[in-house]
């Protein structure tokens, strides 16, 4: 029995429905779980001697608009004593994209979560300073959905320059 | 439409100073962006009690360039360019990290002889790179000649680079499936010629600072931290190697055949500014060890993958095969597809663990691509390091941490 499956049979055992579903690709385990479950999920790989997953390695999202369940919140955590990784993913509704902070059991979750509120704007209960990380704090939207488009500027023709003229902010001065 | 607020209200970042400073007691001050000692644009907003630093918040984004948006518009090996970019003292990491990524995603084989062609040549921009914190480490503590010693030790390194790609920096060498194309003739020599003359150097190096009392008083017990916390703060690389923890990617995650060479994990015990120095000299011997096993077994061979959906055809076959002209013209129009999925994968970089979180969606494009980047997991524990330091210390405290801000920022 590999460490992921044990892992996976703790949180199943622990969580009950909080699992939702476990998928596999490359030798890769991911664990899709609700996002109520996702900070217990996180003590109990921390916290049970033979898992050990005592490493925040990575914390990032992904934008599948415009499906449902929009956005995917992905963790890397790894096992320092065991040398080995294993996925979560939480689903989230674009309507509601909020999920709890996981701060309390890994302190690096600070910064990653910033940078994905700022990136996604997908929201983080109970975090202690969730500002923009990387944008600057009068930034609009969030770069990173998939909606966002990749920029450029508008193109003033004699046509439509005045109405351009209107939206752009920072170019009348 | 809503008016810019350029101006931030006291109140939003009321809770990033103490109590103290609202009072008048302690003095807040900016650092950077434009700094020198604070290596990029790193901007800090110091809490300071005379010379002491009560509280520093890192505000980072100055250099941020979109890398990731950018690549979701881009094909797998134009996305492959961007990644020079990102840290660009550790361009052929980041390219390894990228490829191995992408190999995972279309499960492509890579011939022996490429892998150890790619692991000389990240063993060689690993010491490329510590030659560079060590050069700035030292000139930010006033040790102004190391900087050119170790900037001619480089030299040497960036020339092997030309030597194979063409680019001392961005080289883009390593790709989907192997390399951009063989190594010249002279690469062995050059190679085995660098390893021959660099023992001494680092002992030059060690020379100047090791055993210099004043080095020594400006970095003994500077900055330090328990190995428990190195692991609860996500240090990571040779800043939590310092600290006692022997993690290393090589060795708990092997890739690119890192399982067949022998090397040592070089361990700090205290986790002090000292001790990240000690790690990463030591990680300079240890490579060197690497690439002499490596240079000494370059099997010979083809170097890159013959699957040709997913790898050029040789230019020879072009003229006489019709197949392999549609599929140079198939892959440099419209690239390859990579299957729905998404794969993880960490390397160890010169600064410690990058992660590529790639993600395909049964197009040439990639979905979503992120880098988890050292730099950023290492700074973000510069608040907890600089506690209670002088200004003076905090310089020598970022510098060992040796964050690259293109690396922070995408």
């Amino acid at each position: 029995m590999t460490l992921s499956d044990r892992a996976v049979a703790a949180l199943k055992k622990e969580l009950g429905s909080g699992v939702l579903e476990v998928e596999s690709f490359r030798g890769e385990t991911t664990v899709v779980l609700d996002r109520e479950a996702i900070v217990r999920a996180c003590e109990i790989l921390r916290d049970t001697p033979e898992l050990g997953f005592n490493r925040l390695a990575s914390l990032t999202a992904v934008d599948y608009w415009p499906d449902e369940p929009r956005f995917s919140v992905i963790y890397q955590v790894f096992s320092i004593p065991h040398g080995q990784y294993l996925g979560l993913r939480i689903p989230l509704q674009g309507a509601d994209a909020e999920l709890p902070t996981i701060e309390s059991v890994y302190l690096n979750a600070n910064w990653f979560e910033r940078e994905v509120y700022d990136m996604f704007g997908i929201l983080f209960e109970g975090h202690s300073d969730l500002r923009r990380l990387i944008m600057p704090k009068d930034w609009e939207g969030h770069p990173l959905r998939k909606d966002y488009p990749l920029g450029y500027e508008e193109i003033q023709f004699s046509f439509n320059f005045d109405e351009i003229d209107r939206r752009k902010r920072y170019a009348k001065e | 439409m809503l008016e810019p607020h350029l101006e931030v209200t006291f109140e939003e970042l009321k809770h990033l100073v103490s109590e103290r400073a609202i009072s008048g007691e302690t003095m807040v001050l900016n650092m950077g962006p434009q700094h020198p000692s604070t290596h990029g644009v790193l901007r800090l907003l110091l809490e300071l009690d005379g010379e002491r630093i009560v509280r520093c918040n890192p505000d980072i984004g100055f250099l941020h360039t979109g890398i990731e948006k950018n690549m979701e518009s881009k094909r797998y090996d134009q996305a492959l360019v961007m990644t020079d970019r990102m840290d660009y003292l550790n361009t052929v990491g980041n390219n390894l990290c990228f490829t191995l990524a992408v190999e995972k995603l279309i499960d492509i084989d890579v011939p022996e002889r490429a892998q150890v062609i790619r692991v000389i040549l990240v063993e060689l921009q690993r010491i490329a790179s510590h030659l560079i914190f060590l050069a700035s480490h030292a000139l930010d503590l006033a040790a102004a000649s190391v900087f050119l010693y170790c900037f001619r030790e480089r030299e040497i390194i960036l020339d092997i680079f030309e030597m194979c790609s063409g680019a001392r920096m961005m080289t883009s060498y390593i790709r989907p499936g192997g390399l951009w194309r063989d190594v010249p003739d002279e690469f062995e020599d050059a190679v085995r010629n660098f390893v021959k003359i660099f023992p001494k150097r680092i002992q030059q190096y060690e020379d100047l600072l090791s055993n210099n009392p004043l080095y020594i008083d400006r970095t003994r017990g500077i900055g330090e931290i328990s190995r428990e916390d190195a692991i609860r703060w996500g240090l990571t690389g040779p800043a939590l190697r310092a600290a006692g923890e022997p993690f290393d990617l090589r060795r708990a995650v092997p890739y690119t055949g890192y399982e067949r060479y022998d090397f040592d994990i070089p361990l700090g015990s205290k986790g002090d500014t000292y001790d990240r120095y000690i790690v990463r000299i030591e990680e300079m011997r240890q490579s060197l060890r690497i690439i002499q096993q490596a240079v000494d077994s370059i099997p010979a061979g083809p170097w890159r993958s013959n699957n040709r959906k997913f790898v050029p055809p040789p230019r020879s076959e072009l003229g006489h095969s019709m197949e392999a002209l549609i599929h140079h013209f198939k892959l440099w129009t419209e690239g390859f597809s990579a299957p729905k999925g998404a794969v993880y994968v960490p390397v160890e970089s010169a600064r410690g663990e990058i992660g590529c979180y790639l993600v395909g969606d049964g197009g040439p494009k990639p979905y979503r691509v992120h880098f988890q980047t050292p730099s950023l997991s290492n700074l973000q524990v510069l608040p907890v390091l600089a506690e209670g330091c002088l200004v003076a210390d905090l310089v020598a405290i970022i510098s060992s941490l040796d964050p690259i801000l293109g690396d922070v920022d995408r």
